[in-house]
């Protein structure tokens, strides 16, 4: 028999189905359907009598509440206590404002989550070194009872700044997230963090332009515009949504069929189903192609001078703050009069950026003559060590355009949706004030008591008081798997004097859980009833009522009861609960947003309908419209109640912080060469530059154990035809990817669907590394960097230098 | 019932997330590396460097789901030499599991690769068009779960009246082997089978 499949026949013998890999099949057959287990589990495959029909069992409303962006509910069908199949949202239709919220690839993996043989079943205590994930399994009066007295210890002992509960974003119910916060506010509080691992950058930065964070017109918008351009943003895999932004683009295109440009250093899924013209660009190289692009504006006087005038500071010298060096408006850094004496002329831009000059050129007056032109930005390209500048330049090409605040057009931010208010609940007031950024735990750790607000971006305090001693990680893998640097982290946390308690509360056996000294078995968001705010969906509002599908697994409990347990243990449990159950705080949170929303339905109500949609009652979201419209009254919240093109206050802060050699905090947008950027030296030992693309398998982390996501979505990294050739490599090939920090060990995809001189590792593959250290799980983190971004003190985590060899 | 079922893709919106094939699995309860519904990536193009640095890219890529297309002139049915393989109601392909003895000719021919060895069972098996969902009512599981609305299904001959009658483009073979029921509406950047300047990217995952 052949070896071979004739399968897409015209590219000639597909290896596929080989005797071999049958084998390997047939040789786990512990997974079979319908045999005795899977994934270590019970099958959950339907074995009743007769056909699986609509009649049999029941169909209970739930989600996936996994942190991609978008939330999509879940019709469950339940049959003896089983979860036998996932069906999608059967409300809605196609368009957007009342589109049917169809689940990705992964929430209809849902299955794999919940029936996985990584899962916790019982409350478990190190007994090994940390790291090496040896437990005992202890009951829950002991797990409660260890906990309270080593919190009260340490807060004895260091004060509640030494508590920290670590960012995660793994479930995103209403009272999954809250029970945690609202434990430790009763406990007198813990040190806070601003910032995401998203967003740090942007989130950072957008201030000093804009006057406050915000986001961009809505991409339904898009029907208004001549011109889309997606910089560095990608909803088609990272708002895989069928009720999210691949499909509000994608009616958007179909509707209004503007040209869609993408700048992106890979051809993403958006590049293969939105794009008209791909610019692919070095990464990190982004601020050099607008000042390139505003170079060809300027010289051809293509910019929006009146807007400019009228609504901008900073842009060139007749606009600028009082009290800073003369030639450093952004203009004069354009035309070479700034400090650098270098013009930014296309041709300089195309060095830097891989982009030939006449591209650059054709693309600066298309920018600028599309009227309007809609600029999005997705949080790729602020990932960076220069992202604190990357964002803002972004939002100065859309400001150039004089596209902001009009439909069809935009601020430059990434894009922005309609959302009903969100339903929280009850977490209390922090009264520790004292934050650091969410990047900047591992520094608390390691010597957080010399972190200082003028060196480390500490905020509320001079200087914290003490290293964290205390650390929650609840729902989340960012404890190692999404920090960076993971063998450095690990080497870290392996230390149990620096800090001394680390409670992981989770689903799954994750990288981050082997570090846990207590180690508690969450139950998954389907054996809970919860309430679900809406994701990124256009033009529509709606939450979700997950109910509970099933009963908990194991000894699961809800973090809710398992901050009920603590509380008890700390004499607070009163306090704590006021008596009430989930659901009761659940009924109690939502009443506070339904009258304030038309047309929600109460609590019961919802439980039944289990998903409830309303479409924006105006057209689409335009960012600052009130502000184009009258700029005097409705000034933006900067000093100067303009867009700050130069920011003064970025200026101070280049003053007073305490900065790493040769690193800056820019008061325009300039391209900075920051460390493993694209101009950096050490690419002559490391020549390519390294990203971490979100990718289809997983949301971050979540789902990275599901072996149908894996076999669908294999970890590959991306590797361009030229670099392969160069190295001996083919496709498929096992090759190893490394730099100073850690090696990895993946599959290469030789591809012409990556620039030249980047290849890109999916992120959130989970860290396995082998007993010599070589990350054979191919985690991206394991090539990423502590060192955090000038301004935000955040995470840059796309700018790597890295070479790689076959392994 | 209708005379004959198909599909139809537009091309120009798939995503490549594979939701379809997920959802097939989960539906059916299919074992590993059992797809019944599959997604190729076809990519072509390539990045040429200037003398200053910079490159030029000419680049394109797009995705196919394809499972079984429930052929007019089905070659399963042709091969299958005990009669299992069959055409029945609403021009499903089917195979009866009781007459299959496992000797994978039907998988063999395929050019599409849609019938499906089940190790486990040892048996053929392959996309049912969902028939117990279209009794009920539903639409089948791929149909109903792709985020991107690229798939659709019904009579073939009115898809084709609406849709053209375009199956010819890579990386599927010549529709003259089997007649598929199936209609593409073919991406921008579509090659005509034979004609192609691009290559299957995913063989590994197909």
């Amino acid at each position: 028999m052949s070896t071979e499949s004739r399968v897409f026949a015209t590219m000639g013998p597909v290896p596929r189905r080989s005797v071999l890999k049958w084998g390997a099949v047939a040789g786990a057959g512990a997974v079979a359907a319908g045999a005795a287990v899977k994934f270590g589990l019970a099958s959950t495959a339907y074995a009743g009598d007769g056909a699986l029909t609509d009649s049999v069992g029941t169909f209970v409303w739930s989600s996936c509440n996994v942190n991609c962006g978008s939330r999509c509910p879940l019709r469950l069908h339940v049959v003896d206590g089983t979860i036998a199949r996932v069906e999608p949202d059967n409300t809605g239709d196609d368009k957007t404002g009342t589109q049917q919220i169809r689940a990705c690839v992964r929430g209809r993996s849902i299955r794999q989550r919940v029936y996985n043989a990584d899962r916790l079943k019982y409350p478990m205590k190190r007994v090994g070194k940390r790291g090496e994930a040896k437990f005992e399994r202890i009951s829950w009066d002991e797990a409660f009872s260890t906990i309270a007295t080593s919190l009260k210890g340490i807060i004895d002992k260091y004060g509640n700044e030494a508590v920290y509960i670590h960012y995660a974003s793994g479930a995103q119910g209403v009272a999954a997230r809250g029970a945690l916060p609202r434990l430790m506010n009763l406990m007198g509080g813990r040190l806070g963090y601003y910032g995401t691992y998203s967003t740090a950058q942007i989130s950072a930065a957008t201030p000093f332009t804009y006057g406050e964070y915000m986001t961009n017109n809505s991409f339904d918008d898009a029907v208004n515009s001549k011109l889309v351009v997606l910089w560095g943003n990608n909803p088609m895999e990272t708002r895989m949504s069928g009720g999210g932004q691949t499909l509000v683009l994608a009616n958007a295109k179909k509707e209004g069929g503007a040209k869609i440009v993408l700048v992106d250093p890979r051809y993403t899924d958006t590049a293969v189903t939105m794009v008209d013209e791909w610019v692919p660009l070095r990464p990190g190289s982004d601020a050099a192609l607008i000042a390139g692009m505003a170079h060809v504006m300027i010289s051809e006087n293509l910019h929006d001078q009146a807007f400019l005038d009228k609504y901008c500071i900073g842009f060139d010298e007749d606009h600028m703050p009082t009290g800073v060096p003369a030639n450093s408006s952004y203009k004069s850094y354009v035309m070479g009069l700034g400090p650098d004496g270098i013009e930014k002329t296309p041709q300089w831009a195309a060095k830097i950026s891989g982009i030939p000059a006449a591209q650059i050129i054709s693309l600066a007056r298309e920018i600028a003559q599309a009227k309007p032109c809609m600029i999005t930005q997705g949080w790729g390209p602020q990932r960076h060590s220069n992202g604190d500048e990357t964002c803002r330049a972004v939002f100065l090409l859309a400001c150039m355009t004089g596209n902001v605040g009009i439909n069809g057009g935009g601020n430059g931010a990434r894009e922005g949706d309609y959302a009903i208010p969100a339903v929280a609940m009850a977490q209390g007031d922090n009264p520790v004030k004292t934050m650091i950024s969410c990047f900047s735990w591992t520094d608390a750790i390691d010597h957080g008591e010399k972190m200082t607000a003028l060196a480390d971006g500490v905020k509320g305090a001079d200087q914290l008081r003490a290293p964290i001693k205390f650390l929650w990680n609840c729902a989340g893998n960012t404890l190692l798997n999404q920090h960076a640097d993971t063998n450095r982290t690990s080497k870290l946390l392996q230390d149990d004097t620096k800090c001394e308690m680390i409670v992981v509360i989770d689903n799954h056996m994750t990288p981050s859980a082997r570090y846990a000294d207590i180690l508690l078995p969450d139950v998954t968001n389907v054996e809970q009833a919860d309430l679900i705010n809406q994701g990124y969906a256009g033009s529509l509002g709606y939450i979700i009522s997950a109910n509970q599908a099933i009963k908990p697994m194991f000894e699961c409990k809800t973090v809710y009861q398992i901050c009920t347990g603590v509380a008890d243990k700390l004499g607070i449990k009163d306090k704590y609960t006021e008596g009430k159950t989930q659901d009761d705080w659940l009924r109690e949170s939502y009443a506070l947003v339904q009258p304030t929303v038309p047309g929600m339905p109460d609590f019961d109500a919802l439980r039944t309908m289990g998903v409830w949609k309303t479409k924006n009652p105006n057209e689409h979201m335009v960012a600052l419209r009130d502000f184009r419209t009258d700029p005097v009254a409705n000034p933006l919240k900067t000093p100067s109640g303009k867009i700050e093109l130069y920011s003064k206050a970025l200026y101070d802060l280049e003053q007073t912080w305490t900065l790493p050699e040769g690193e800056h905090i820019n008061p325009i947008p300039v391209f900075a060469e920051t460390m493993e950027g694209p101009m950096d030296p050490n690419r002559k030992k490391y020549p390519l530059q390294c990203i971490g693309h979100h990718y289809k398998a997983r949301t971050h982390s979540s789902y990275a154990n599901s072996s149908w996501l894996r076999d669908a979505h294999p970890q590959m990294a991306w590797v361009n035809v030229s670099d392969a050739k160069q190295r001996g490599i083919k496709d498929q090939d096992h090759i190893r990817v490394y730099n100073d920090r850690g090696t990895i060990e993946i599959i290469a995809k030789v591809t012409a669907r990556i620039m030249p001189g980047v290849i890109t590792v999916p992120q959130g593959a989970w860290y396995a590394p082998d007993k010599d250290g070589v990350d054979k799980g191919s985690c991206t983190n394991t090539l990423t960097t502590w060192h955090p971004t000038p301004l935000a003190k955040g995470n840059g985590q796309h700018s790597n230098l890295v070479e790689i060899e076959k392994a | 019932m209708a005379k004959q079922l198909g599909f139809h893709i537009d091309q120009n919106y798939c995503t490549g997330c594979k939701a379809c094939q997920i959802v097939c699995i989960d539906k059916h309860d299919l074992p590993e590396g059992v797809r019944w519904r599959r997604v190729a990536e076809y990519t072509g193009g390539a990045f040429t460097e200037n003398t200053d640095g910079s490159y030029g890219a000419e680049v394109f890529t797009y995705y196919t789901s394809i499972s079984c297309n429930h052929c007019a002139d089905p070659i399963c049915v042709k091969v299958c030499p005990t009669t299992a393989m069959h055409k029945g109601d609403n021009g499903i392909v089917s195979v009866d599991p009781d007459k299959c003895v496992g000797c994978r000719y039907c998988e063999w021919a395929c050019p599409y690769g849609a019938p499906q060895y089940n190790s486990q069972v040892g048996k053929i098996t392959k996309c049912d068009f969902c028939a117990d969902y279209l009794a009920e009512g539903k639409d089948p599981a791929c149909v109903a779960a792709c985020p991107s609305r690229v798939l659709e299904y019904g009579e073939i001959e009115t898809l084709r009246a609406k849709y053209g009658d375009t199956a010819d483009i890579e990386p599927l073979p010549d529709p003259s082997i089997t007649h598929p029921s199936l209609v593409i509406t073919p991406h921008r950047h579509a090659q005509k089978t034979g004609y192609g300047i691009g290559e299957l990217a995913n063989a590994s995952e197909l």
